[in-house]
């Protein structure tokens, strides 16, 4: 069992048109590198050339953004959730 | 001059006038481009063409991303096209700039609008472009004031709508979106839990979410804010704007507004010093902006602005940039400072404001104290919201004199007014 990856319609074009995708992984960083490693075109739309998420995703952990909890590092337990969204939505 | 495409702002990439608003090659946001046509443009028409216009934002359709024009007949006092928004009035307060030194303050009341806020302005192009894209249904994340708009429009073109708000908003503002019988959401969580659940639901369902998928057309609204006051100011720019700030789409859009007349040749002035206005207890911009940095560090809000209580703002960058670019600023008060902005613009002005106005106000009061505004410039304050909406915020401020029905009971129980 691993970390389920939700993945936003604007990217599923990328994914194999796939809505979600279940990775290995025990930090958000190596979930998201597996799911690059899946499918390589997902990395130059929400990754920088540094590896450091663009400005305009929110990836949340169980709900929660990131950045409130360890940005990349943040743990990620067997069966959690993750969730990719664009961030320009709102206001 | 008619609606082009869609681009993104970051990469450029162009898409065409869907239901789309973010870019699939960067995610950055996706933006509303026109065709402002290569010839020479006759200044003296277009201007004559916009003041022969209705007494709404319809008056500005050459400059809004609609295919099909206005949505229909309107005017200042009968309407076949719902709930016209805007032409509100712009109000020289002179008793106000005293107070606070200044030569020349004028303030844009959009607390006049039909649900008392200018969100009415961009759910009226959000909605009329749904309805133009063939959407049955209307929906949106809300503070409070969207929410209220979009209820009132959905009533009034006979659409169903779904509205999502945080579950401990303002008791009037929750009243006041449910009697327009909309599906009303409650959402146990914060502002930024509830728009991450509709951009998750708007991928599920077809409908217009006025702010999410349909955010671009939406976001153009706000122009008609600058068209307003330009025209009102007879076709000049004022030296500066000072704007409440929660996602930073209002603030961005009014200079939007100003460039694009600019271009056109409708106006000759240097684009006004924007200066941005946030609640200290939810205040990303302002902080990232005396922090010096580019974007924003998200926060969780606690502030009794709770129409400003955006914690992840999703055009902070560009707010920063025009702030930046403009010699402007992005400043911060805290809710003391707020409801003493509400007080000092009503006293000043007649001009009830809810709490986002408190904000914008105390903004205000702070740039003047701390010597930012030369004490000639022409200062516009835009006023987003009523104070009806929010009327916990004046609670126990003021006295009120309680007497018997006596000429003596009044004339020992009520002192003489003083004048401000």
């Amino acid at each position: 069992m691993g970390v389920v990856v939700k993945i936003p319609t604007q990217l599923r074009a990328v994914a194999d048109g796939e809505a979600e995708a279940e990775v290995e992984g025990a930090t958000v960083k190596e979930v998201l590198d597996g799911l690059f490693l899946r499918f390589d075109e997902l990395r130059a739309r929400i990754s920088d050339e540094d590896g450091s998420l663009r400005r305009f995703v929110n990836v949340y952990l169980a709900g929660e953004d990131i950045r409130f909890l360890e940005g990349l590092q943040t743990p990620v337990a067997d069966g959690a959730e993750l969730t990719i969204l664009p961030a320009v939505a709102g206001g | 001059m008619a609606v082009s495409h869609l681009e993104c702002a970051e990469c450029k990439a162009e898409y065409p006038l869907e239901a789309l608003y973010v870019c699939e090659r960067c995610f950055g946001p996706l933006g509303v481009a026109y065709d402002h046509g290569s010839s020479e443009h006759d200044v003296g028409e277009l201007r004559r063409r916009i003041q022969g216009g209705p007494q709404n934002i319809w008056r500005y359709a050459d400059f809004l991303p609609l295919t099909g024009g206005p949505p229909g007949p309107s005017g200042r006092l009968a309407s076949r096209a719902g709930l016209p928004a805007g032409c509100t009035p712009l109000i020289r307060a002179d008793r106000l700039a005293r107070q606070l030194g200044l030569r020349e303050v004028w303030v844009k009341n959009d607390t006049a609008n039909p649900t008392h806020s200018f969100k009415d302005r961009v759910v009226s192009v959000a909605v009329a472009r749904a309805r133009e894209l063939g959407f049955d249904v209307i929906a949106c994340a809300s503070t409070g004031n969207l929410a209220n708009s979009v209820a009132a429009h959905g009533a009034a073109l006979g659409m169903d709508s779904y509205v999502f708000i945080p579950a401990d908003l303002e008791e009037q503002k929750v009243l006041a979106t449910g009697v327009y019988g909309t599906r009303l959401v409650a959402v146990q969580g914060s502002y930024d839990d509830v728009n991450r659940l509709c951009t998750e639901l708007s991928a599920e369902r077809d409908w217009a979410f006025v702010n999410v998928n349909l955010r671009p057309y939406y976001a153009e609204g706000s122009k008609t804010l600058a068209f307003e006051i330009a025209e009102q100011l007879g076709w000049e720019l004022p030296d500066r704007c000072v704007v409440p700030v929660a996602s930073g789409s209002l603030f961005t859009k009014i200079a939007k507004g100003f460039q694009e007349w600019r271009e056109l040749g409708l106006l000759r002035d240097e684009l006004p010093r924007m200066n941005g206005a946030q609640a200290e207890g939810c205040s990303p911009v302002a902080s990232a902006f005396a922090a010096g940095h580019e974007v924003c560090r998200p926060v969780k809000p606690n502030t009794i602005a709770k129409s400003l209580a955006i914690g992840n703002p999703a055009d902070g960058p560009y707010a920063l940039d025009l702030a930046r670019r403009t010699g402007g600023s992005v400043d911060a008060v805290d809710d003391e400072e707020i409801r003493a902005g509400i007080a000092l613009l009503a006293r000043t002005t007649g001009i009830f404001t809810e709490t986002a106005g408190g904000v914008t106000t105390a903004v205000l009061a702070k740039l003047a104290a701390r010597g930012d505004i030369d004490p000639d410039e022409r200062v516009v304050l835009v006023i987003t919201g009523d104070g009806l909406k929010t009327l916990d915020a004046v609670r126990d401020t003021f006295q009120t004199h309680t007497i018997a029905p006596t000429v003596e009971s009044f004339q020992a129980g009520v002192p003489e007014a003083v004048s401000v």
